[in-house]
């Protein structure tokens, strides 16, 4: 069978879509990062907007609730000066019986630029790259277990804030990892970034065998898995996951994949720790790690207005 | 009627018969292969100079059920054009195929249509819940060659023995699609893929714990036993060894699976959600060795048709399956080609193998349905192998127009085409004579 092209990339290689982190060259990355990097002398402006989005229509096609991410997203385009259109459809068309590609077609025709999909199922922002008018760019603002490239894009910041380079690096990424669209992105832009070992740590119904096909070292162990990390990324526990036949309850993955004081203390002394947020105090990182100097989960935070503001000038400088 | 077919390279995988003869059809029977009497005058003669003429293929699994009204008349027309002269169709029609009175009418109409023999599988529960059993003497009766559940599960191990019991008394053959039904709820074949994707994955255990259930049952209650579409190595493994303990168990395999694996998804294309999953590259390969060793009897085309709506959404969300019969007859060449058999080798697993899975079910069509024989049935495919075509959506006469195989999304260059298609002596299909580009 014909692979078909890499539908993120235009003709000359260059990012129309952001779907995956995955089939991205490590230039492209790069270009990401650093034009975060002159953004984010913006946000410390008193006035905080560039024209470079001016006129253009952003729209956030939530179908599934994030307050949070969907609110970076909209400022970072306001910051781009971009129009923003928020449409929470997890609550109106969907639940109406509106076909997925229906809404597409009614957005397209307002004249839409932009939209950025969150969406339940694992590759619905590819079905809406392939039936969107051709200069509509799409973001993945996460799709099921599948990806959430911006997610993955600031913690590659964060990483090289902090880190400078990517290429001795050791890095532990803790938790739920076969039903997270994070790790799954942290992993390739780690991978594509060039750092040598990143391991998956969890119990085997979180962490499957089968993730060493994504080159990574699969480690069920914490301190195993924590052992000499440069870095630490927790990942949040779902609700849905503490009890049942996933894990018989919070408390007990607490005490094995916890991240306390004490198992840090095995990681290097520099080492820092992050996490996508929402944090679960207590289920997946003690208090006194997410307060303590080793936590940089908060300028993550900072970082991911000026990752998302850098992705959508980049597409909105690039025709299909 | 009187046919001639003049010239052809007549191949009957059954007897091993290859050679350049004529066929003359009175009725709705072969009279002459070769040596055709001075005194026949035929009302039509087809030149087949060029082409192959085989047996009608049978096909042990196909659906008719989508989408809409007029389907049957469709996809029975879609059958004829991919040379397929009987099929056999699965229960789970709207509504499940549980009482005679369905199944006497889904033949009447079939029949009036007059394009492919229509084969039903009973429901072996009623309205398939997996429950109580269905008055399968009746069924039978009323034609059904087997009985089956279809995609849906049988409610626990208990009831399936009965049922495999009650239909061994009469020696009826029950079709199962070996998967546990808690471990088959996921969107794609388990492995590196689906975890890559974040789809949720089938583990091939959910094929073996199935396939161990029955084949044990099957020691204990004697039950004949027909495995619908297998997907593993391990699955083929298993069919292997239960046919070599002497297990009256027969299997077979679709299309794609046969010729794709779960690489092929690609970026979530949702007509490669496919009921099994696509699997592995070792479970292809297994799949086909299986195939041509005959651990696997019959290649089947799985045709599903549907619409656009169910496709043009998410992969998880799609609607499993893919359009089939018209691709029947190409891909069972492909593999016999990339496999290195003869062409009557390939035929077989679509002609005479997937009759003798039928059995007795067939009665008197059986001796004769499948072969090319002097005094049976005239059920005739008319084709020219080295005719290639690319699938589209307008190729095709199926309402179903989604298939893994399409041009624009595989490439995939198809090898044979259908020229003639004759029904118990009746032309049901003749590219000539039809519309549009399948004409060509």
């Amino acid at each position: 069978m014909l692979a078909r092209r890499n539908p993120q990339l235009n003709g000359h290689g260059e990012l129309i879509h952001l779907l995956s982190i995955e089939g991205l060259p490590r230039a492209v990355l790069t270009q990401i990062l650093d034009t975060a990097g002159t953004f984010l002398s913006v946000n410390d402006r008193d006035v905080k907007k560039v024209p470079l989005l001016r006129g253009k229509s952003v729209f956030n096609l939530f179908f599934e609730n994030s307050t949070r991410t969907r609110t970076t997203f909209e400022i970072a385009a306001k910051r781009l000066s971009a129009d923003v259109i928020n449409l929470d459809i997890a609550k109106s068309s969907a639940s109406k019986g509106e076909s997925l590609l229906d809404t597409i077609a009614n957005l397209s025709a307002m004249h839409a630029d932009m939209f950025v999909v969150r969406h339940s199922e694992s590759g619905a922002p590819y079905l809406i790259a392939r039936h969107c008018a051709p200069h509509v760019h799409v973001v993945n603002a996460g799709d099921g277990r599948h990806a959430h490239p911006t997610q993955g894009l600031l913690d590659m910041y964060t990483i090289r804030h902090y880190k400078k380079s990517f290429s001795n690096l050791t890095v532990a990424i803790v938790g739920d990892i076969v039903h997270s669209r994070v790790a799954r992105s942290d992993i390739h832009a780690l991978t594509t970034l060039g750092v040598p070992e990143i391991r998956a740590v969890g119990p085997k119904t979180l962490v499957p065998g089968d993730l060493r096909e994504m080159g990574v070292r699969v480690c069920h162990d914490m301190r195993e898995g924590v052992k000499d990390a440069d870095v630490v990324i927790m990942l949040r526990l779902q609700n849905e996951r503490m009890s049942g036949a996933m894990l018989p309850s919070a408390g007990e993955y607490f005490k094995s994949y916890g991240l306390t004081e004490e198992i840090l203390a095995l990681a290097r002394p520099d080492a820092i720790v992050m996490h996508p947020g929402p944090i679960n105090r207590g289920v997946e990182i003690d208090s006194r790690v997410a307060d303590g100097s080793h936590s940089v989960i908060l300028p993550q935070v900072t970082f991911g207005i000026a990752v998302r503001m850098a992705v959508m000038s980049i597409l909105a400088g690039n025709d299909a | 009627m009187k046919i001639l077919i003049r010239n052809g390279r007549v191949i009957d995988p059954a007897s091993g018969r290859d050679e350049l003869a004529d066929v003359a059809i009175a009725a709705d029977r072969i009279v002459a292969i070769g040596h055709v009497p001075a005194d026949f005058t035929p009302d039509r003669t087809i030149e087949a100079g060029g082409c192959v003429v085989a047996p009608g293929l049978v096909d042990l699994a196909a659906r008719l059920k989508e989408p809409g009204p007029g389907a049957l008349e469709s996809e029975l027309e879609a059958a004829a054009a991919g040379g397929v002269t009987s099929l056999v169709c699965p229960p789970d029609m709207d509504p499940p195929l549980d009482e005679p009175g369905l199944v006497d009418m889904l033949k009447f109409r079939a029949r009036k249509l007059s394009r492919c023999r229509l084969f039903p599988l009973g429901a072996l529960t009623q309205r398939l819940q997996g429950v109580e059993l269905t008055e399968m003497i009746d069924l039978t009766e009323a034609g059904c060659v087997g009985f089956s559940q279809a995609e849906h599960p049988v409610k626990d191990n208990l009831t399936l023995m009965r049922a495999m019991q009650y239909a061994s008394t009469r020696g009826y053959a029950v079709w199962l699609r070996p998967q546990d039904a808690s471990l088959g709820g996921g969107v794609a074949a388990s492995g590196a893929v689906a975890t890559r994707l974040g789809l949720s994955g089938v583990p091939v255990a959910a094929e073996t714990i199935a396939l161990h259930t029955i084949i044990e049952l099957v020691r204990v209650t004697g039950a004949r036993v027909h495995f619908c579409r297998l997907s593993s190595a391990a699955g083929v493994e298993l069919v292997r060894r239960a046919k070599a303990e002497g297990l009256p168990v027969t299997a077979d395999v679709s299309i794609n699976s046969l010729h794709l694996t779960d690489v092929d998804i690609g970026y979530f294309n949702a007509d490669m959600r496919l009921t099994p999953p696509l699997r592995q590259g070792k479970d292809r390969d297994a799949l086909r060795a299986g195939l041509a060793d005959g651990t696997i009897a019959a290649l089947v085309s799985d045709h599903t048709p549907i619409g656009n709506d169910d496709k043009m959404l998410p992969f998880g969300e799609a609607v499993p399956g893919a359009t089939g019969l018209e691709l029947l007859l190409s891909l069972a060449l492909k593999w016999g080609n990339e496999s290195k058999l003869t062409l009557a080798q390939a035929l077989a697993r679509v002609t005479s193998e997937p009759v003798r899975v039928l059995g007795e079910a067939l009665g008197s069509l059986g001796q004769s349905a499948g072969r090319l024989v002097e005094g049976g049935v005239a059920d005739i495919c008319v084709f020219d192998a080295d005719a290639e075509w690319q699938v589209t959506a307008e190729t095709l006469r199926s309402r179903g127009k989604h298939t893994p195989f399409d041009a624009a999304s595989s490439g995939t260059r198809m090898p044979g085409r259908v020229r003639h298609t004759l029904v118990a002596g009746t032309l049901a299909y003749s590219a000539a004579a039809a519309p549009g580009p399948g004409a060509a």
